[in-house]
């Protein structure tokens, strides 16, 4: 019954999120006032902890917060739950585009959206900027790194990887 | 099936790997899905962002429906759906139990400190590759500056990228007259 529950509540929490995993945020909080499933308090350590851990961070806080209801089916149902309406809808919009793919209105129309795509990372790349530079040896660190992706081009997961024992070693 | 399975681990790394999600994931995406296997084209990639962001649901996974589909139809995009999650609902469920050991931990601590720096550095890296790319006349300019002034005045991501939309409907219908 539970597992019903949470199904449907992340159902139309993936139905109406539109925007992307933060948008999921405030439903979230709906769900503390409606059910007894986690505080407050829990939520705001999960949303800390999905910021941290790999993955798209809407999916991360689904996932924590299945589990912390209802153990690890929790964690699954409430996963699918969120996916599934863009699943369906992402396939069905790709159908649609593959049948226009050809259509230079469609195309006109992409081209016009690229330069918002790109404010958009501007924007998401300023907002990350002001949550993990936040300080002179940090900057510096930063400048650092981004000298050495400029010059050698390895892949992300190596920088990834690089930059947390970078800053273990130098204590960032 | 063998395509599946390679499919399959390439959305499980990007899952596995990258951290933030959404723009944060774009050097990921651009490396396992352009560079090394080729499923989508760089403007592929940015048309799938731009809808994902119209779309319910995460747009990262948004993304890795969109291109799953476009390399095997319907079950490419179940496939690169799932793979794109798991590493989340792994990791997440195993560290659930022993959250406070995690996240007391001076070690831990520093390391997320530096790869927040790390994603933060990929990603800018990324913005001037795409911005390069993309913006080179007058009227992407234009669209570029319009897009900061609607996004720093508080417009959501959602109605900067329908108006851009219009724009570029309209000056489809006026060249075609």
């Amino acid at each position: 019954m539970i597992l019903l529950l949470l199904f449907y509540e992340f159902f139309k929490i993936g139905l109406f999120a539109i925007g992307g995993g933060a948008v999921t945020i405030p439903f979230l909080f709906d769900l503390t006032e409606k059910y007894d499933w986690f505080s407050k308090e829990q939520l705001i350590d999960m949303i800390a902890v999905s910021q941290s851990t790999p993955g798209p961070i809407g999916v991360n806080m689904a996932t924590f917060a299945g589990f912390q209801t209802a153990g690890i089916g929790g964690g699954i149902i409430a996963t699918i739950g969120l996916v599934l309406p863009s699943l369906v809808i992402v396939i069905l919009i790709s159908k649609i585009l593959r049948k226009y793919m050809n259509s230079p209105l469609l195309s006109e129309i992409m081209l016009a959206i690229r330069p918002v795509v790109i404010a958009l990372i501007l924007f998401a790349s300023f907002e990350l900027f002001v949550l993990s530079i936040t300080s002179w040896y940090r900057a510096g660190f930063a400048v650092l790194l981004f000298v050495m992706v400029w010059f050698y081009k390895r892949s992300p997961i190596f920088y990834i990887l690089l930059s947390g024992v970078l800053g273990v070693v130098l204590k960032l | 099936m063998a395509e599946y399975v390679k499919m399959f681990v390439s959305f499980f790394k990007i899952g596995l790997f990258t951290f933030g999600g959404g723009y944060a994931m774009l050097p990921m995406f651009r490396k396992e899905l352009i560079e090394k296997n080729n499923y989508i084209t760089e403007d592929e990639l940015m048309d799938y962002y731009s809808i994902g962001q119209c779309t319910p649901g995460i747009i990262a996974v948004n993304v890795a429906t969109f291109t799953g589909y476009k390399v095997r139809k319907t079950l490419g995009g179940i496939v690169a759906t799932s793979a794109i999650v798991l590493p989340s609902l792994i990791v997440i469920m195993s560290i659930a139990g022993i959250l406070d050991m995690v996240t007391n931990n001076s070690i831990v601590e520093h390391a997320f400190n530096g790869i927040r720096i790390g994603v933060t550095v990929l990603l800018f890296n990324e913005l001037i590759g795409i911005a390069r790319k993309n913006i080179k006349n007058k009227f992407q300019i234009g669209l570029l500056v319009m897009a900061i002034c609607l996004l720093f005045l508080g417009a959501s991501s959602i109605m900067a990228v329908l108006f851009a939309g219009i724009i570029g409907g309209v000056r489809f219908w006026r060249m075609e007259k």
